[in-house]
């Protein structure tokens, strides 16, 4: 293995040499990747290094949208019950040529099923090629109980069979699980009992190239010149490894990087001032909210949780916690995500309302707790700042409230139990662009005591999320989400806090670069001018 | 000389066992749960929190799972990184050098300006360059590291541009390493330039890291001087005629080194933790870097693995310390 590595490391390094005049792209990252295998994985860090840059998948999120676009399939059909999806590859689909290893076929059949059979199946040799790790993401998205059957049908032709119907399932291929590894370098590794080599140096069909990783330093790639859509602007790829936002924004300044992610919110402002940087924002796909328990009093009446929503000012939360880079969220689904019912009216913040509505529900000298997230997350930054200004909203209602915090996973433990006392300040960051992914898994009954942190089932709510689930049609299925939203925002389990907005600052030399709503980092299409 | 040897090396197996019954059950103690951990907000199911606790062998009890580490570490073997799922030793060895590099970078630094500051300061008592060399001392001492280390890159970084902001060498270069030492490893790329690059990459982390090394050894040569100079022989020495640089250099400051050397030991261990600062701020892949990320991920193998070697290499330094007092002075090794 060293010695692989250290051969492809000298053989780059004279390519590198050779080509005086190539196109590099650094880009500042955030964090070092924990693999290559990206179906191992939850974090976006990790999918930035793995699978955009080095991976394809079936199917492929069009740039800056969450639509669903052909990736390796060129087509597919689903079938009239739903069950059935046929998929058609594209022919003539090069896996990359390395120093680790040379493809002698092109892309097929073999290869899409056993990248998902080797997540799915026990006694798949890959399943637990490495012990201690586990697709988390396939079990997460529920794929072990939807699969009944992947079937080659023929070499370009792949035939997936689900138990039940599922509508979010092309949006699910076309998360960072489903990259499609190539069969012909597994078997090489199983063969050479080298099987952990496929987590540290990946072989795929995207845009670029994996050429050496130095740990917690640098990633480098270069541009895949057998790329199916065609070789990239830009030669090489660097991702400088950066964990401080003040020093990537000094990286950036210097011409050590070109782009990076992340800024502190307070650098934005003078980012935007420097005439050598320019900044793209997209709003997050993502949503942070106040989770009342819907099944202790009294937050068991609407009448309370409404009351209350209209006693907490978001603006002031929003601009003291993001500085403006966040938008106030009225609905549980950010507005960027198809579905999002624009109709609906958020709760005023109107404490003498409030303070009546509290009166008229009989709730007199409430007190209650707040649970406030011990770490900063995308979608809110400082929960105990949130808290804070949360309580002091309340107290003008005569309502106590005591903040309440412990260490993380202990929060996200305890926050689950339906028992709970207190509303949890907690969020979502969306998976796969599809409104099942927020409206079904955080509000849905069978997430009651898991990520319904509500502990909210209403019937008419829940018919209306499984419907969509089972409907193929996406016209219908908006409908039925625009229809769910409008029953959420009349039964009020949460106070929907906010979206925030993510910002992406760069040297004006970078052209060409586009955000992504689902929070991927890709370069593909990039160019850096001279 | 060889009983004094034994005698220190009968008291590091205990007290590596200690260390590795404490990095053991400290990280259980905290709250916070690594497979919790693996899916953040997504809530894994009961069953799956199960077979995952199983396949890693934390549904066992405690005393189970020491035992089977400890048996581990006996074969080498420190454990599995549940987030890399690489080796920890592995890991460990690769990033070592970089923390090595610029720890080593960062004492010398401290040793070569803080013995002669502070002897300066002791010969000088009580003048303009005694109140100005501890008055700084003082600065240093108190400098927090992380805004140090930011307010060093902004203005020689960013405003004068005369060092590179962060990392161990420019990107442009690229070869493979040898040693893990950068400096070394650029000389032997024969890459044109590469070896510069290292060394400016150098500068700020060594100033960062170095400075409350330097404050302290600056303060322990001061004082230890003073109390040696007022000795006897000392002014046996000076009324002998012995030059003033004779009188310093050689006898007093020989005889105040001890103190001193105690000191920069226990520095090395300070050192560790300040890495850990100075890691994070340029960028430098190392262990500190490496330990935090792990706590975050509550990254057991990781952290107790990690610990036990650092704690390891702590008690070897000590070792090496009261091996230099022997030296020092024969007094200490013949008490034995």
């Amino acid at each position: 293995m060293k010695k692989t590595i250290f051969a492809a490391a000298l053989l780059a390094a004279t390519a590198l040499a050779g080509v005086a005049n190539a196109k590099t792209l650094v880009y500042c990252s955030e964090g070092s990747p924990e693999g290559f295998d990206p179906a191992l994985y939850t974090a976006g860090t990790t999918f930035d290094a793995s699978s955009r840059p080095v991976f394809n998948r079936l199917v492929e999120f069009k740039p800056g949208t969450t639509e669903i676009e052909p990736g390796l399939a060129e087509s597919w059909t689903i079938s009239d019950d739903g069950l059935q999806y046929t998929f058609k590859l594209r022919p003539g689909v090069k896996f990359q040529t390395t120093d680790f290893f040379t493809p002698t076929r092109d892309m097929n059949a073999d290869d899409v099923v056993f990248s998902f059979e080797r997540q799915w199946k026990e006694d798949n040799a890959w399943h637990k090629y490495i012990p201690e790790g586990s697709y988390e993401y396939f079990a997460g998205m529920g794929l072990p109980e939807l699969l009944a059957n992947i079937e080659k049908v023929d070499d370009l032709t792949v035939k997936f069979t689900l138990k039940n119907k599922e509508a979010p399932f092309l949006a699910n291929l076309g998360m960072d699980f489903g990259s499609i590894q190539s069969k012909e370098y597994a078997d090489k590794l199983q063969a050479d009992n080298k099987m952990v080599q496929l987590n540290q140096m990946p072989v795929g069909t995207g845009p670029f190239t994996f050429v050496a990783y130095q740990q917690d330093a640098a990633i480098r790639f270069k541009a895949n010149d057998a790329y199916w859509k065609g070789r990239e602007k830009i030669d090489d790829l660097v991702f400088a490894i950066t964990p401080d936002a003040a020093v990537r924004l000094q990286k950036l300044k210097a011409g050590e990087c070109q782009i990076f992610p992340y800024p502190n919110a307070a650098d934005v402002p003078a980012i935007k001032s420097d005439d050598t940087l320019t900044t793209m924002e997209e709003n997050g796909l993502n949503v942070a909210y106040l989770a009342y328990n819907t099944q202790q009093a009294p937050f068991d009446k609407v009448e309370v949780r409404k009351a209350l929503n209209m006693a907490i000012n978001k603006k002031a939360i929003v601009d003291a916690v993001f500085e403006g880079a966040a938008e106030v969220a009225k609905n549980p689904i950010p507005p960027s995500m198809w579905g999002y019912n624009k109709a609906i009216e958020d709760d005023k913040y109107d404490p003498e309302a409030a303070k009546k509505a509290l009166e008229a529900a009989g709730v007199k000298d409430l007190s209650m707790k707040i649970w406030a997230m011990p770490v900063a997350r995308p979608y809110m930054l400082n929960a105990r700042r949130a808290a804070e200004l949360m309580q002091a909203d309340l107290d003008k209602i005569g309502v106590k409230a005591e903040i309440v915090s412990m260490e993380w996973a202990e929060y996200l433990a305890k926050s689950k139990d339906v028992k709970r006392d207190g509303a949890v300040i907690l969020g979502w960051t969306g998976d796969n662009g599809d409104p099942d992914n927020f409206l079904h898994t955080l509000l849905g009954c069978d997430a009651v005591g898991g990520n319904n942190r509500a502990q909210w089932c209403n019937k008419e709510f829940n018919d209306l999320v499984l419907k969509a689930k089972t409907t193929v049609d996406q016209a219908e299925r908006t409908k039925l989400y625009e229809e769910a939203q409008v029953v959420f925002k009349r039964e009020a389990p949460w106070d929907t806090l906010d979206h925030s907005v993510v910002v992406m600052p760069m040297s004006k030399k970078v052209k060409g670069y586009i955000m992504s709503p689902l929070g991927h980092h890709s370069f593909s299409g990039v160019d850096v001018e001279e | 000389m060889f009983r004094f040897l034994l005698g220190r090396l009968a008291v590091l197996i205990p007290t590596f066992i200690g260390v590795s019954i404490i990095a053991f059950s400290f990280i259980r103690l905290l709250p916070g749960d690594p497979v919790m951990l693996m899916s953040g907000e997504r809530v894994m199911t009961p069953e799956r929190y199960a077979e995952i606790s199983h396949r890693l062998g934390y549904d066992r009890s405690y005393i189970v799972q020491y035992l089977d580490y400890l048996w581990g570490i006996l074969r080498g073997d420190f454990g599995t990184s549940i987030s890399t799922k690489s080796s920890v030793l592995g890991q460990f060895f690769q990033l070592f050098p970089a923390t090595l590099e610029l720890s080593l970078c960062a004492i010398i630094f401290a040793v070569v300006l803080g013995i002669p500051a502070g002897v300066l300061a002791a010969i000088k008592r009580g003048s303009f360059w005694d109140q100005t060399i501890m008055g700084t001392a003082l600065i240093g001492f108190s400098m927090p590291i992380f805004w140090w280390g930011l307010l060093l890159i902004i203005l020689f970084s960013g405003v004068l541009q005369w060092t590179p902001v962060s990392g161990r060498i420019s990107l442009m270069y690229f070869f493979p390493s040898v040693t893990g030492f950068m400096l070394i490893d650029s000389l032997l790329s024969g890459q044109k330039g590469a070896f510069t690059s290292a060394l400016s990459h150098l500068i700020l982390p060594t100033i960062v890291l170095g400075t409350i090394p330097l404050a302290v050894i600056a303060r322990q040569t001061r004082s230890a001087m003073l109390e040696v100079l007022s000795e006897d022989y000392v002014r046996t020495a000076r009324a002998k005629g012995l030059s003033s640089f004779r009188v310093v250099g050689i006898h007093a400051l020989r005889n105040a080194m001890i103190p001193v050397v105690t000191t920069i030991g226990l520095q090395i261990g300070v050192m560790l933790a300040g890495a850990i600062l100075t890691e994070t701020i340029f960028s430098w892949p190392g262990i500190g870097k490496w330990m935090v990320d792990s706590v975050f991920r509550r990254d057991y193998p990781v952290i107790q693995g990690g610990l036990l070697i650092i704690a390891g290499m702590i008690m070897l330094v000590n070792l090496i310390v009261d091996l230099l007092y022997g030296l020092l002075n024969p007094r200490i090794r013949h008490q034995n």
